[in-house]
């Protein structure tokens, strides 16, 4: 592989910037964590024991890992490909709440449709209103220039208010209080996994992984061909890098700007599938929880590359389910202080992601000059 | 001002080279880009440094200016050993230096500029009063006359250099430094910045002179040093070498400056433009009524300053832009709106800006080595694009085109200038079109690169295709083209074959003051 990076990173060789510089970062972010740990009074070293063990030590917690990896898979590839189009989408959390209510409309109206059909059906509705979402702020960065950061931001307080009202009004149970729907039917649902495992007569520990997980693999190939292999990709890749070239090469960055965005809400519109049909089974207020924020920091982690962000969603995923384990182990160490070493994490993987670029350079320069 | 630099005149030793260079050497990572280099610059001279790109002048000019810190090897200035840590020890030194991309503020008044890093005192007041004296002696004693309280912006560019060349003198520079200073300069500009770096020499000013047109060296300098592969490879006294040694030492081969071509055989037709208007995105004209054609077998070029509507007229032929009236017609049919159409038909592009439009930097070489034509049925393979046959094909574009590296998985950002060309012009003409329109095709390309270049053209010329030929080098047009247009203010503004075109017939017309150049004046004031 000849290629090199560009960029901040111009000029190192590819495995520096895609494998030593992440886990720097990473290792820098855990020094860190590890410093507040040891003022707070507790032991560093302990921390990460409960946390490893929390997140890997025993089936259920693999489980739980991997069901938090799977929203972190659709969300980062939803960001990804986004990026790989030169768009900055911070509207991955709204994008996935809308997908939300397009899955949750599926499994209440259309439960007349057998299990075989829901699903996909589901599935569709899903895509289709997280791509909607993200059409009007794609629309108005391809056609009016109006930036795209700024647009999807707002769209996320709009979703947020939109939910709110139809959870209130709309969707509620008839006679209840709680701002959410009604179940979905049984054959709605996504099967959990330790009970297709059984099925297959394979014996693991309940967690709340489902079906999603799979599709999200699904996803992360079809990301994968979609930008490297494709036609389709190699536009809207050529838009993202070099607009003027694009337009040279007879293709419309605008309408490059709007698939790429549509892709990217639907991504992020499948999140909903995991946290819903795969566990909730109804609609709920705010289940995206920040998964779509994180989207940014897996897709910035994992490079953009989609085996890049399931490795960084597994990693988050541990966080989460490790940093449950750590506080309830710990009581000093709250759950506000995992979120705080979840931030550290996005920090320096995300905003300081070239902040050791200097010193690798250096560093390589010696050990070739020398 | 001078008074500051006082000492250095009264410690110069009689004799001793305004500046000297010892045995600099200077690696970056695995790149030796200096190699004991050398360098006597005689005081009140004009010096010229020649060399391909990536020779190591800039190299060298920037160890001798602060930019780098060179590994080994001493600099002297004036007989003394100076250490040049940074940009303010080099104009401490008295070295002034003129960038290729001018570092000025646009927005700032020519006062402004000059004193921007030299500001004396807290109250801008002081130091503005200051230069404008200052300024107005320069102008007196250089012929360096500058409006000083017009807009930089709203300068020509002959007039922005000369604000940088103030700029050093009003630091107090005795050796100014000159990087590729004609580049953006129509032929007019150019003389006279040779008459003011004469006039600096008379006045016991050093010039160092960066280029890589030989024949501003032997217009210009007294001396002349050549690089190559970041070696010192040879001094020469101007008066005593040639362009064809200078070229030879340049690339360490002979070289063939001279395009060789026989005569043109045109056949018919097969690009026609009538009455073609574009206007530019905020509806300003930019060419208004040109019509000509090129047919079979010749190359017609465009010549003109830059920005008098070459481009726009290139772009709206590839389809780029939209034409405002008027009709284009390929091969006797006119052609409908759509670039990507254009190229099917046969219609080639090789865009003026290569690094913006033409290549997409960040690819491997084989991604943009399909640019434009990445739909083709070759590239495909079960509906996915056909990795190993894209390679396969430009791994043979590359080495037919002498690309080097010849590795389609390399980033197009790490060829170099010459290499992306090739690539560019690769791409479209192994394609085999009836027309090709290429703008610039040897910009920041070494003189190798050129020769190839410019036989790749004619080569195409002879198998009987149509070349339209849009470039600022005035010489490239004239070895290239079998008919002349040039450009002014959006219209053509005259027509020349040829064997009767003269560099001066040539830059009257493109200054305007051709015959018929009173239409195209009044155009211009219209736009």
């Amino acid at each position: 592989m000849s290629a090199v990076a560009t960029g901040p990173a111009a000029g190192l060789p590819r495995w520096a910037v895609v494998g030593l510089l992440p886990v720097l970062n990473l290792l820098a972010a855990f020094a860190v964590s590890g410093l507040i740990v040891v003022l707070i009074g507790e032991s560093p070293w302990d921390a990460v024991r409960i946390l490893v063990w929390g997140a890997f030590g025993f089936e259920e917690a693999i489980g739980y890992t991997l069901f938090y990896a799977t929203s972190f898979i659709f969300t980062g590839l939803a960001v990804a490909v986004a990026f790989h189009c030169g768009l900055f989408n911070i509207g991955g959390e709204g994008q996935a709440y809308i997908g939300g209510l397009g899955m949750a409309l599926v499994c209440l109206h259309l439960d007349f449709l057998p299990f075989a059909l829901i699903v996909p059906a589901a599935v569709i509705g899903a895509a289709l209103f997280g791509a909607a979402w993200a059409f009007v702020p794609a629309w108005l960065q391809a056609h009016r220039g109006s930036h795209v950061v700024i647009t999807t931001i707002m769209f996320n307080f709009i979703a947020a208010s939109v939910m709110v009202y139809l959870l209130v009004n709309v969707m509620s149970r008839p006679g209840s209080m709680e701002p959410e729907s009604r179940d979905f039917a049984p054959h709605a649902r996504l099967p959990l996994m330790h009970d297709v495992l059984a099925a297959v007569g394979i014996d693991v520990a309940a967690s709340p992984l489902n079906l999603s997980f799979l599709w999200a693999l699904v996803c992360s190939a079809g990301v994968w061909l979609y930008i490297w292999h494709t036609r389709a990709g190699y536009r809207l890749r050529t838009a993202g890098a070099s607009p003027p070239a694009a337009r040279y090469g007879g293709i419309s960055p605008p309408r490059e700007i709007v698939v790429a965005m549509l892709v990217s809400g639907a991504l992020a519109g499948c999140m909903s599938l995991n946290e819903l049909m795969g566990v909730q089974h109804r609609l709920v207020l705010e289940f995206t929880a920040g998964f779509g924020f994180a989207g940014i920091a897996v897709a910035l982690m994992g490079r953009g590359h989609p085996v890049g962000i399931i490795l960084a969603s597994v990693l988050f995923g541990a966080l989460y389910q490790g940093g449950a384990e750590l506080s309830f182990e710990v009581p000093r160490i709250t759950r506000d202080m995992v979120v705080a070493i979840q931030g550290l994490v996005i920090l320096f993987a995300g905003a300081l992601e070239f902040m050791f670029v200097p010193v690798v350079r250096a560093v390589l320069a010696r050990r070739s000059g020398g | 001002m001078r008074d500051r630099e006082e000492p250095l005149e009264t410690t110069r030793e009689a004799g001793a080279p305004a500046v000297e260079l010892r045995g600099i050497d200077k690696r970056f990572g695995a790149v030796h880009a200096s190699r004991d280099v050398s360098l006597a610059v005689a005081p009140g001279t004009i010096h010229g440094i020649v060399g391909e790109n990536g020779a190591g002048k800039s190299t060298l000019m920037s160890i001798l200016y602060g930019f780098y810190r060179a590994d080994r090897g001493d600099i002297r200035i004036a007989g003394r050993t100076v250490e040049i840590a940074g940009s303010e020890d080099a104009i401490a030194a008295g070295i002034g230096m003129v960038h290729q991309h001018f570092m000025l503020v646009d927005t700032f008044t020519v006062v402004e500029n000059v004193i921007l890093g030299a500001e004396g005192g807290s109250l801008l007041a002081s130091g503005t009063a200051r230069a404008r004296g200052e300024l107005e002696r320069l102008a007196r004693e250089y012929a360096l006359e500058v409006p000083p309280d017009a807009r930089v912006g709203d300068l020509p560019v002959g007039l922005q250099q000369r604000v940088e060349i103030l700029k050093a003198l009003y630091r107090g520079a005795d050796i100014l430094i000159l990087d590729e200073p004609t580049g953006t300069l129509m032929p007019q500009e150019a003389d006279h910045l040779f008459r003011i770096l004469r006039r600096l020499r008379a006045q016991g000013k050093t010039v160092i002179l960066i280029t890589h047109k030989l024949r501003e060296i032997m217009a210009a300098t007294d001396r002349v040093s050549v690089m190559r592969g970041g070696r010192m490879v040879a001094h020469r006294d101007t008066a005593a070498t040639t362009v064809a040694e200078l070229a030879e030492l340049m690339v360490g081969r002979r070289v063939l400056l001279q395009v060789e071509k026989g005569p043109a055989r045109p056949g018919p037709e097969l690009l026609a433009v009538e009455r073609l208007s574009v206007r530019d995105e905020r509806g300003a004209s930019r060419v208004r009524d040109v019509s000509f054609n090129v047919r079979a077998g010749e190359i017609v070029g465009i010549a003109g300053v830059a920005g008098n509507g070459q481009g726009e007229l290139l772009e709206a032929l590839a389809g780029l832009h939209p034409a405002a009236g008027g009709r284009i017609l390929l091969a006797g049919e006119p052609v409908s709106s759509g670039g990507p159409h254009r190229r099917r038909r046969g219609l080639a592009h090789v865009p003026e800006d290569r690094r913006r439009m033409g290549l997409v930097l960040p690819f491997e070489a084989r991604e943009s080595a399909i640019l434009g034509y990445h739909d083709d049925v070759r590239y495909r393979r079960a509906g996915l694009l056909d990795w190993d046959a894209v390679s396969r094909d430009t791994e043979a574009k590359m080495i037919s085109f002498d690309v080097r590296p010849a590795d389609p998985r390399r980033i197009t950002a790490a060829f170099s200038g010459g290499n992306q060309q090739k690539l560019v012009l690769a791409r479209e003409i192994e394609r085999d079109p009836l027309v090709l329109l290429v703008g610039q095709p040897t910009r920041g390309v070494d003189i190798g690169a050129i020769e190839f270049i410019h036989r790749r053209l004619v080569a195409m010329r002879d198998a009987g295709k149509a070349i339209l030929l849009v470039s600022s080098e005035l010489d490239e047009i004239m070895g290239l083209s079998d008919r002349i247009l040039v450009m002014f203010g959006g219209v053509v503004a005259g027509e020349l074959p040829a064997d009767r075109a003269t560099e001066r017939a040539l830059g009257l017309l493109m200054a305007g003051a051709g015959p018929g150049a009173g239409a195209a004046n009044e155009a211009r004031r219209a736009s």
